[in-house]
């Protein structure tokens, strides 16, 4: 058996507000292994982003624990990287001083960190950008850099919230790809969050269905799919004959009526 | 695009828009000479009254009698320095209690109705208060010009604060951000547009409270001079005034308006 690097015991989460207390999870209980991609979909408003800020430690649960590598988050020990929807770069700072962000904010920055990101901006196709601003920038090109900002920092797993949904479609599947295949390679453990059900089988080796709010995991199913030698990336994924099968079973258990 | 490969017709487009710029300026430098010399003939054949409005060769004899003999300067001088320094004031102090607004919920809260009172309240109206208190001279009128500015200014700034997106501050937070750093990092720089457009209204704003404070208490000024001129009919000297005030405040605007260039960079 794989090492778990995240483990979330029986969490529950309420709100509350002067309005009254919206139930967001009811429970959810799950384990993450090293080096795999967990999705997960949900009705929109079931609790997704919430179960992240929780994971991320940044809001605390109702009840419930989360320990990475077998310890509590808490402020100083976590190393999570996060990437949102937008892809939140500063738009007075060029690309390389976005990349290191997080060092400087942690007072690592060296120069060697410099080389570093260079080094990685080259590797991602962006080394002609490094001292352009975001603005000049195209969507996905941007949200590579928000992945690079975050891979700098090696943290121990990234929690993903729908980052692609901001792209149109067609840049949308090409960083998709992209970033599926950087995560693989550097052998990443990471949290999905997405409501595009093709991107999650193509992306994720697990995924899990949440129930509308309040949240509990509804099914966790296995993705298992055979795709020629060398072409298993997210891209070469979407043609493996049980793609359908999946989708179909997701988009059941998703259970969506308009 | 270099400029040698451009196409015939995107030369010709260029053209035509410096053109149409051209014609603009000139049509605007044009209405300006015209109503001046409207103003003058109707002045000459007595169609308005000159002691009501009097006419701009008078006014220009009047201007180069109070630039020979310095006083001009002086009045200008004096209110420029009222003006530049409550301008100054008020952002200064208006921005730092934007700040500790956004670093306690709690006092932003306390303070809320005050603020939205304060901003309602013309302004102006204080300015006799804030003159018997401070005292008469230039202190009371650069107060006056901060009482003036100082509110809108904590209210746009606190408002450009807090609309930060709330996943930016996050982001902050998992690399394990102080709220000082997340102040510096990110608040402050993404709020350097909204200062901008600040700096811009609080220039007319100081204007309006240096020439109110003048009006009621100076012996020199530019509001002294309109009051002056006012009180012994010298219709002149007020429109003189008004117009040395306008230059002044096209200036200083431009001023912020570089400033702003400056920034545009991103
Ligand atoms: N800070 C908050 N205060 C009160 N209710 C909240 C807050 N954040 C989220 N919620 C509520 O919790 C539910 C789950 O929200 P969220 O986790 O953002 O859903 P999702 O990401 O799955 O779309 C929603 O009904 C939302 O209105
Ligand atoms: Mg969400």
């Amino acid at each position: 058996m794989k090492n778990v690097v995240v483990e979330i015991n029986n969490i529950a989460m309420t709100y509350h507000s002067l309005e009254g207390e919206t139930e967001a999870i009811r429970n959810i209980d799950l384990d993450i292994y090293e080096g795999e991609i967990v999705g997960i979909v949900g009705p929109s408003g079931c609790g997704k982003s919430t179960l992240l800020s929780i994971i991320a430690g940044l809001i605390k649960p109702t009840s419930g624990t989360v320990l990475i590598k077998g310890q509590k988050v808490s402020k100083s020990n976590r190393n999570i990287g996060y990437m949102f929807q937008k892809d939140q770069l500063l738009e007075w700072r060029n690309i390389l001083q976005n990349v290191v962000l997080g060092l400087e904010i942690q007072g690592k920055l060296s120069s060697q960190h410099y080389e570093k990101a260079k080094n990685l901006l080259n590797n991602y196709g962006l080394g002609d950008f490094i001292y352009s601003y975001p603005s000049q920038l195209s969507g996905g090109m941007r949200q590579r850099v928000a992945l690079i900002r975050t891979l700098i920092l090696e943290p121990d797993f990234l929690l993903l919230d729908e980052p692609f949904s901001a792209l149109d479609y067609q840049t949308r599947l090409a960083i998709a790809d992209e970033i599926g295949v950087i995560l693989k390679r550097e052998g990443k453990t990471a949290l999905l969050v997405t409501h595009d059900i093709a991107e999650a089988i193509s992306l994720c080796d697990r995924i899990v269905i949440l129930s509308k709010r309040p949240a509990i995991v509804k099914e966790i199913i296995d993705i298992e799919l055979t795709c020629p030698e060398g072409r298993c990336t997210p891209l070469g994924r979407r043609e493996a004959p049980e793609f359908r099968f999946y989708f179909n079973k997701i988009w059941k258990e998703l259970d969506i009526h308009v | 695009m270099s400029k040698n490969n451009m196409s015939k017709e995107h030369k010709n487009y260029l053209t035509s828009i410096k053109k149409r710029n051209k014609t603009i300026l000139i049509t605007q430098i044009a209405v300006l000479i015209l109503g001046l010399i409207l103003w003058e003939i109707a002045a000459h054949f007595k169609w308005i009254d000159t002691f009501l409005t009097s006419y701009p060769s008078q006014i220009w004899r009047l201007f180069i009698n109070y630039t020979k003999n310095g006083n001009l300067f002086h009045h200008i001088g004096i209110s420029v320095f009222e003006t530049v320094i409550g301008f100054m004031g008020g952002t200064l102090l208006g921005f730092v209690v934007a700040i500790g607004l956004w670093w306690s919920k709690f006092w932003a809260r306390v303070f809320d109705p005050y603020l939205v009172m304060l901003n309602s309240l013309p302004k102006t109206a204080l300015a006799p208060i804030i003159i018997i208190w401070v005292g008469a001279g230039y202190s009371g009128i650069i107060v006056t010009a901060i009482s003036v500015s100082i509110i809108v200014t904590i209210m746009n700034m606190y408002e450009s604060f807090v609309s930060v997106d709330e996943d930016l501050i996050k982001l902050l937070n998992t690399f394990g951000a102080t709220k000082f750093q997340i102040l510096k990092k990110v608040v402050l720089p993404s709020s350097i547009p909204a200062l901008i457009n600040t700096l811009k209204i609080n220039i007319g704003l100081s204007w309006v409270g240096v020439i109110v404070g003048e009006f009621l208490v100076s012996k020199a000024g530019i509001g002294y001079l309109i009051v002056y001129g006012g009180q012994v009919f010298k219709l002149d000297l007020v429109m003189m005034s008004v117009f040395i005030l306008a230059i002044i405040s096209v200036l200083m605007y431009r001023i912020v308006a570089i400033i702003e260039n400056k920034f545009n960079r991103w």
